[in-house]
């Protein structure tokens, strides 16, 4: 039997170049983007862990990387730099008592849930647990810095700037493509208008913003003057200032949410719109029950696109208020940046590996448990 | 038709005669010299002077430009990471040592000393022995004179029958008489007092100089950042929590958004006659003479910075009224220790570049340098250039044709040269990683008191805490050993 296969064997004629490169034409035709992603993604984020664990220090002719372990990271979650990254923690207030209580049976419930559904799987239990742990996290964040009187760091600040100005920019965008959808004058014109802000460079929007938000010298001086209330500045106050980078990011992403969820909303079924229409039902009806499930798919995969994008936010605080009044708008990549431009590599490195570590746990989980179901809705 | 020309080349003639040996028509054809500083002032007479160079000497000079906050950092990255994209930098003098660290920086001393268009003996002793050198070695060519100086409104003063402060408590106290009035006839309530406090941007220097007058009392060497024992901070004492209190109480007599302007914002501010008192740089005095912009042309002033009657025991960290002994240099009673911030932006040349392009580098600072640029450059507001030179801190020809009046010219200058001249001079940090200590542990304490996010004690702890975190890290011995060799201290 062995001979008898091995002579099988002999027999098969060797296959040529031709047919080879056929053979693996596939793997060859993805090796430049591999080269690609290689050289400009994963090697850069080797490089940065090993920059997060060791101290960057000048020497003649170049510099030296001294490995420090978990030096950097220590700083940063119980060191000299926790206030900067976590915040300035205080006891909890009733209201911080009670989101985290709210919080924490929430979690259990949901988890609960899922154990005694009888779909339980291993990796799916882990993957719960993960992200279980990371809004705990969160939630006790908020509830030692926000709601109790103290500090945010610059992780709840990014938070803020993702959650808030993220919700801010959908509900605008999916209201302005709502509108745009209707069959009224001069639509082509106001979705032509609603898109220019997407056009524009983060950089010249912030400095836009901060020209048109100059409380002496910019056009709503005289209004604000007027009003009696040229005392008071939006730039020396922690939430108006966050407030204000948030109009301007919003100012800038919500068209790229309205321009999606507008072709999302003409590609609804139009005839059961129209059957919906002479059965009867209402706008909010016809929303809810035929518009919602047919671009929810795309809804949560924006929302996810904008959620990656935002924990990136930079340009706005970076030139609205250097950060300031205080650490109030400094987000988690300008903490980062910071530190790189003064050649704490190391510590720039470790934040920014805090970011990755939050924002990859924010939006696998954001993926698993609502754009997967959105799709799920549609089929 | 003739006669033009003929001018035009005889001003040729004696532009090419004021130039140096290096520097003859045709010499760098084909050369091209990236030249990297900050954005606006400073970028603008490098940008303006740069064709006219070309004409003279062929070399291309390319300027780039990038915000103040990145400058260090670039410059550093290009550098360390081998790139070389940079031939020159217009940087602070405070870098240096960093940049020298790494062996980035051309040294100079020779080129300097063989170039006499330069006339590097007219250049300020302060300049030309500390800012330009390291290590007794020319590092950098200086083109601009740097020292904190305050600004006043002469004529609201005597209107309201005050004095001009010399103490920072009567700085607050005409703050406070002056806050709300209307300084330029525009009908709008204006500002007793306009300093920088923006977070990252160049407000930190500002707390050297309140701190620094109560601190440092005994002559240059005595240091104002450090104990020069054992290079224990210099800030858990009454003088930096007199310094903290200072900038709280002058920000009620700020603009409403204080704390979002850099000098950039408060220099117009002044200049536009919204403001009765300012602290800054030499900038603001050629601003505010600026014929189309200022409103204050003929009522303003300027003086040594404000001092204090008080001083500091280094020994309990508490206050003390200053006598002979303890405030040796006190002028009237007041202790002034002027603190020459930033130290004047100048240049210096990758060690990396090809020979060529450090010889067109080098005359290209040359040029910039030489007495017929800069004497128009000093007196000139947009260019971020202030007097350097010994030759331009007097009363001159120079100073009539900017539009400054013999008068305003001895206030500003005398306040300049009462500041160089000054044996307590306060020195800027000129440490390893000295960035790290000032833009990032100094500047966002201040930042974070002055918001509101925390009380004078712990800023004094987070500063404290911060500056030691460092200096261990960095090494404690290496860094005193360089602090007190850069302040002269034994």
């Amino acid at each position: 039997m062995t001979v008898a296969a091995a002579s099988v064997v002999d027999s098969t004629p060797r296959p040529g170049l031709a047919e080879r490169f056929d053979r693996h034409a596939g793997r060859f035709m993805v090796l430049p983007a591999v080269i690609v992603l290689l050289c400009f993604a994963i090697f850069p984020l080797i490089i940065s862990a090993y920059l997060s664990l060791s101290r960057f220090a000048l020497a003649p002719g170049g510099f030296t990387l001294k490995f420090v372990g978990l030096l950097n990271f220590r700083k940063l979650l119980t060191g000299s730099q926790q206030y900067h990254l976590l915040g300035k923690f205080m006891p909890f207030s009733p209201f911080a008592w009670a989101l985290v209580t709210v919080t924490a049976l929430v979690i259990l419930y949901v988890l609960g849930r899922y154990l005694f559904s009888g779909r339980a799987t291993v990796f799916g239990t882990i993957g719960r647990l993960i992200t279980a742990a990371l809004l705990m996290a969160i939630a006790l964040l908020f509830a030692a810095t926000t709601f109790s009187g103290g500090v945010p760091g610059t992780m709840v600040t990014t938070l803020i700037y993702v959650i808030a100005g993220v919700s801010a920019q959908f509900l605008l965008g999916l209201g302005i493509a709502l509108l745009c959808a209707q069959a009224i004058r001069g639509r082509n014109f106001f979705r032509v208008l609603f898109f220019v802000p997407l056009m524009v460079t983060p950089v010249g929007i912030a400095y836009t913003f901060r020209m048109l938000a100059d409380m002496q010298k910019g056009p709503f001086a005289p209004i604000v003057q007027a009003f009696h209330v040229g005392e008071w500045s939006w730039a020396t106050e922690a939430w108006s200032a966050r407030l204000m980078v948030m109009v301007g990011d919003t100012w800038q992403w919500t068209p790229f949410m309205f321009i999606v969820l507008l072709a999302a909303i003409e590609n609804q079924p139009r005839d059961q719109v129209e059957a919906a229409r002479i059965d009867g039902a209402n706008g909010l009806q016809i929303f809810r029950d035929i518009t919602w499930p047919a671009i929810a798919p795309v809804a949560a995969t924006i929302v996810l696109i904008r959620l990656i994008e935002a924990f990136k936010i930079i340009d706005l605080p970076n030139v609205l208020t250097g950060g300031g009044p205080g650490l109030a708008t400094e987000s988690m990549t300008l903490h980062s940046f910071i530190a790189w431009r003064t050649q704490d590599l190391g510590g720039s490195a470790a934040v920014g590996y805090m970011l990755l570590f939050v924002s990859t746990i924010v939006c696998v989980s954001f993926f698993n448990f609502v754009v997967r179901p959105a799709r799920r809705l549609e089929s | 038709m003739i006669t033009k020309r003929m001018l035009a080349g005889v001003s040729a003639l004696c532009l090419l005669g004021s130039m140096g040996v290096a520097q003859a028509a045709g010499e760098f054809d084909g050369v091209t010299v990236n030249v990297i500083t900050q954005t606006g002032a400073i970028q603008e007479p490098l940008q303006r002077r740069a064709p006219d160079f070309e004409k003279l000497t062929g070399a291309k000079i390319n300027v780039i430009a990038v915000p103040f906050s990145d400058l260090y950092q670039k410059v550093l990255t290009d550098w360390a990471s081998g790139t070389n994209s940079v031939d020159v930098a217009v940087f602070a003098p405070q870098w240096m040592v960093d940049y020298i660290a790494g062996g980035y920086l051309e040294d100079l001393t020779a080129r300097v000393e063989n170039d006499p268009a330069i006339e590097q003996e007219d250049v300020g002793a302060f300049f030309r022995d500390f800012s330009e050198k390291y290590d007794g070695k020319v590092y950098m060519k200086t083109f601009d004179g740097d020292f904190h100086m305050m600004y006043y409104r002469k004529d609201l003063l005597e209107e309201a029958g005050l004095e001009v402060p010399k103490t920072w408590d009567d700085y607050l106290a005409v703050a406070k008489a002056l806050h709300g009035k209307d300084m330029n006839g525009d009908g709008t309530p204006d500002f007793g007092s306009c300093i920088g406090k923006k977070r990252n941007a160049q407000s930190y220097w500002f707390v050297t100089d309140v701190v620094g007058s109560m601190t440092q009392s005994k002559g240059t060497s005595q240091g104002t950042f450090f104990n020069t024992a054992d290079m224990t901070p210099m800030v858990d004492n009454e003088a930096f929590r007199k310094g903290l209190e200072f900038l709280k109480e002058s920000t009620q007599y700020g603009p409403p958004d204080e704390l979002n302007l850099d000098v950039a914002d408060t220099r117009p501010l002044f200049a536009s006659g919204r403001c009765a008192l300012n602290l800054d740089w030499g900038d603001v005095g050629t601003i505010s003479i600026d014929p189309v912009n200022s409103k204050v042309i003929g009522k303003w002033g300027a003086a040594i910075m404000p001092g204090s009657t008080q001083v500091l025991d280094w020994e309990t960290g508490k206050l003390v009224d200053c006598d002979a002994d303890t405030c040796p240099y006190a002028i009237d009673g007041v202790n002034h220790a002027p603190f020459a911030a930033f130290g004047g932006w100048g240049g210096g040349i990758n060690a990396a570049s090809d020979d060529k392009v450090k010889d067109a580098a080098f005359a290209f600072l040359s040029y910039m340098t030489q007495p017929a640029q800069s004497n128009q450059d000093v007196t000139v507001g947009a260019t971020g250039f202030n007097p350097y030179r010994t030759s331009q801190l007097s009363y001159s020809e120079l100073w009539k044709n900017a539009g400054m009046s013999e008068e305003e010219a001895d206030n500003y200058l005398g306040a300049i040269n009462a500041s160089m001249s000054s044996p307590n001079m306060i020195l800027d940090l000129r440490i390893p990683q000295n960035q790290r200590y000032q833009q990032v542990v100094l500047d966002e304490a201040i930042s974070r008191f002055l918001a509101g996010e925390i009380d004078a004690d712990a800023t004094v702890a987070v500063v404290s805490e911060g500056w030691e975190e460092l200096t261990d890290e960095i090494g404690r011995d290496d860094q005193l050993a360089i602090y007190k060799a850069t302040i002269g201290a034994n």
